[in-house]
């Protein structure tokens, strides 16, 4: 690029022409150098945007308001006999002890309209928290302690700053009035954010200030388990034929074509054959873990085998021959020294093929994995749903504060595959050979 | 008995006939003066004899499974009693009888590890053939619901018809029962998302690619190239999520500002985050391809005193244009079957238009959309959502054959 000639006057390649034209041409290298550049970095940009935004909407799913109020146990309510019988108790209404709390803080409410909206600040929880505390320790019964509850999704946006004040009151979600009692209850410190330990222990629920992520993620658990139970014998055995045993016959043929196209197929079709084969044929169970292991096996079968036999295949041929020099069988051979040697590709394929099965929501809507599951499943025949399918869920739910539910539920999911990933990386360093 | 004490039970039964077996063989060598070695290593026997234990059990089980399945209505105390009496019985006897058997053929001249080897040939080639199983499953249940469909719907209505409303009534006399099934304005919906898609996704893709083998450093791309990854590693989930209320609401927005209507479900939003998701895609096989041009071209054409960027527009782009219209084919497959964008972010309403600023339907959110939720079985709505997936199926597939022929062509060229 520095060949430019300092004399103007020379003849020939220094000519003016030339020089003029390799300008040009030097200008037009620059500029697609810049453009290839450019493309790569907006790549990166969206990206970064994509995660920005996801990160930005969701971090404030981590903590979570609660409201904290001096509840009386009074026995009139909760047991109006006095027997202290557990199961009567249990029955109890308790959300009249939130409501008489309420009214106590703030003695000025008076219209029905208005009360209405001054319980609402207090999640529904409080009801089965309170019942939990009685059940755990009747002696509490007489007492009165300040609890800290839930409070409900609209209070926690505004809290989180998601509601603004300035907004006409028709086109906002909290009122003027509630606004004022809020103010008040600020003003005595009832009201504090904590870290959100719910949202990894608990199970779905239409409330967006209850729901966890934890049923999801049990779900995901025995999905999972399900489809490298079945998908990694079979990928790895499949493997292990078609490299070492399999003659070059039309069979064999058909066997590699297939896998290939197989891994290009649609994932929701797959969704059909799980629907159409597990669940019209076979009666197995809806929605259970063990239908949407068995699909996601089928989607994640070819790319296991794929890696498989490519890490058979760069296991030098001197080890196969070495093993049966000194008298292996071939299957000996196959087993004891050149699939030991593979493992480490094999497995770092596995966990590609789980990350992808463990993102993967189209099949798993075409068997059911779709219904409000508010129960953590106990096992593989329990109706479940898994983590991509709940962020779906919860992206469809109109409630504002899902919309950060989502994307902490998103940044989990995220944090299992970049877990996952990482794993396949160290394993890809620690054990990789180069023969 | 229950299920799990069964199988535990089972499991001691067959480890005692393997510790048992091996023992037998070895002591058969050391007793017998006339064969001085056995043919296998004495664990080879123990697996023989666990073999043979566990065999019968297994038969039983997948017996009565196949009866209570295709058996249909039978009378449950029946089924208690079998299940609980007669069945572990039989297992049980089922399972000595092979013990039995296997352990008094034992003598140090069976052939054991013959017999093991070719049970498990046998057990890989099943292994390997459960891929085209599946490809068959896929094909016949998608045929066989397709079929029905067609006798509901004809296929000159599904193929060439303009409406696409597929809701069935309660009633036959109800307004619109009979419902309409004309597929163009999806595959117009899925192929205008896919254009788009592609509009962002190749010049990206093949200009990052270009930059990744030409100019870029070693170390640039050790690091850029995973990153471009973590775009193809992303659940399309997220990207869903991302397109309808991120980029959906942004260009809604901006639409606003310029004075143009454009819906929050716009084609727009879901190609340009779908075309964000084929990136690494496109770009990583192209990588492949533009790598495999052999240097010599490479040299020539800078011999010849081209820049790099002629070198690339003038040389290597020609050379590996087969190529590369391959890696643009399987990315379109790969975008036609995308469904969790489109469901998230593109409508549900089937509009036939060519307005990307208008939401339109694609073939896999309609899929979704007909077979989420409560279904009757035989309806055509159902029935419906099974052929549109035929057609899919069969695109996607059409479409990846053609892909890899070409690039296999292409690779034959050079190597």
């Amino acid at each position: 690029m520095t060949d430019t000639p300092n004399d103007p006057k020379a003849s020939g390649w220094y000519g003016e022409k030339y020089s003029a034209n390799l300008k040009k041409r030097h200008k037009s290298e620059r500029l697609f150098r810049r453009l290839g550049l450019s493309a790569i970095l907006i790549a990166l940009g969206l990206l970064g945007i994509l995660l920005f935004s996801i990160v930005g909407k969701g971090y404030t799913a981590f903590i979570q308001t609660y409201i904290t109020l001096d509840i009386t146990f009074s026995e009139s309510v909760i047991d109006k006999d006095g027997t202290r019988d557990p199961v009567k108790m249990r029955s109890a209404s308790y959300g009249n002890l939130v409501r008489d709390a309420l009214r106590k803080e703030f003695p000025e409410v008076t219209q029905r309209r208005d009360l209405r909206a001054l319980f609402g600040l207090v999640s529904k929880d409080a009801t089965q928290q309170l019942r939990k505390m009685i059940a755990a320790d009747p002696s509490l019964i007489g007492k009165t302690i300040p609890v800290r509850m839930l409070a409900s999704d609209d209070v926690d946006m505004f809290e989180k700053g998601y509601i603004s004040r300035d907004v006409v009151q028709d086109d906002r979600r909290v009122k003027d009035n509630e606004l004022e009692w809020l103010d008040a209850l600020q003003a005595d410190g009832a009201i504090s954010t904590h870290f959100n330990t719910r949202f990894f222990t608990g199970g779905d629920s239409r409330e967006p200030e209850m729901a966890g992520i934890w049923g999801a993620m049990v779900g995901s658990f025995y999905t999972l388990i399900v489809t490298f139970l079945i998908s990694f014998p079979i990928g790895v055995m499949s493997a292990i034929y078609l490299e070492e045993f399999a003659p070059k016959n039309k069979l064999t043929d058909i066997i590699e074509v297939n896998i290939n196209n197989l891994a290009a197929v649609p994932s929701i079709v797959f969704g059909l054959l799980g629907l159409a084969i597990f669940l019209n044929v076979a009666h197995l169970p809806r929605s259970a873990p063990l239908v949407g292991g068995m699909t996601l096996a089928l989607m994640t079968l070819p790319t296991i085998i794929i890696a498989s036999r490519a890490a058979i295949r760069a296991v030098p041929d001197s080890i196969r021959q070495a093993a049966l020099g000194l008298g292996a069988s071939p299957q000996q051979a196959a087993f004891h020294h050149i699939l030991p040697l593979a493992m480490p590709g094999i497995l770092t394929g596995t966990i590609i093929g789980l990350s992808q099965a463990l993102g993967e929501t189209a099949p798993l809507l075409m068997i059911g994995m779709v219904a409000f599951i508010a129960d953590i499943p106990g096992g593989v025949f329990d109706p479940a749903t898994v983590m991509p399918v709940q962020i779906f869920l919860w992206a469809d739910s109109p409630e504002r504060a899902f919309v950060e539910k989502t994307s902490g539920a998103i940044m989990v999911l995220l944090g299992f595959l970049i877990f996952m990933n990482a794993i396949a990386v160290v394993l890809r360093k620690k054990f990789e050979r180069r023969w | 008995m229950s299920f799990f004490p069964l199988v535990i039970v089972l499991l001691l039964m067959c480890t005692a006939g393997y510790w048992y077996g091996s023992k037998k063989a070895l002591s058969g060598v050391r007793n017998n003066s006339t064969s001085k070695f056995i043919t296998s290593r004495p664990h080879q026997f123990g697996i023989y004899v666990f073999i043979w234990g566990m065999i019968p059990p297994v038969l039983l089980g997948l017996i009565w499974v196949v009866m209570k399945l295709t058996a249909g209505n039978l009378d449950q105390g029946l089924v208690q009693q079998i299940e609980n009496v007669v069945f572990p019985v039989a297992i049980m006897l089922g399972a000595g009888a092979g013990l039995y058997f296997s352990i008094g053929r034992i003598s140090p001249d069976l052939r054991v590890r013959k017999t093991i080897e070719t049970l498990v040939y046998g057990v890989l080639i099943i292994a390997s053939t459960i891929s085209i199983l599946t490809t068959v499953g896929i094909v016949l249940s998608l045929m066989f619901e397709t079929v029905q469909f067609f006798g509901k719907v004809p296929l000159s209505e599904f193929f060439f018809g303009l409406t696409w409303s597929p809701q069935t009534a309660l009633r036959a006399d109800q307004v619109g029962s009979s419902g309409a099934f004309g597929s163009i304005p999806l595959f117009l919906g899925t192929m205008l998302i896919t254009f788009i898609a592609m509009c962002v996704a190749v010049p990206l893709g093949l200009m990052s690619a270009i930059y990744m083998t030409e100019y870029a450093s070693d170390r640039f791309r050790a690091v850029v190239k995973p990153l471009l990854e973590i775009l193809a590693g992303i659940p399309t989930v997220v990207y869903g999520f991302f397109a309808a209320l991120t980029v959906g609401v942004f260009f809604r927005d901006a639409g606003d500002a310029v004075g143009i209507a454009v819906s929050s479900e716009s084609a727009l939003a879901a190609g340009v985050v779908m075309g964000m998701m084929i990136i690494p895609f496109v770009s990583s096989l192209s990588d492949d391809i533009i790598m495999a041009v052999p240097q010599s071209l490479r040299d020539g054409s800078y011999g010849l005193g081209a820049t790099k960027s002629e070198t690339v527009r003038k040389v290597i782009l020609p050379a590996a244009l087969p190529g590369i219209v391959g890696a643009v084919l399987l990315a379109v497959s790969r975008a036609i079957g995308e469904t969790m964008i489109v469901v998230m972010a593109a409508g549900f309403a089937a509009n036939l238009t060519a307005n990307p600023l208008e939401a339109v339907t694609t073939v896999t959110v309609q899929i979704v959309g007909l077979l989420v939720g409560d279904q009757e079985f035989d309806s055509a709505k159902t029935l419906a959502a099974f052929a549109l997936a035929l057609v899919l199926f069969v695109v996607t597939l059409t479409l990846n054959v053609i892909a890899l022929l070409v690039v296999r062509k292409y690779r034959e060229k050079y190597d």
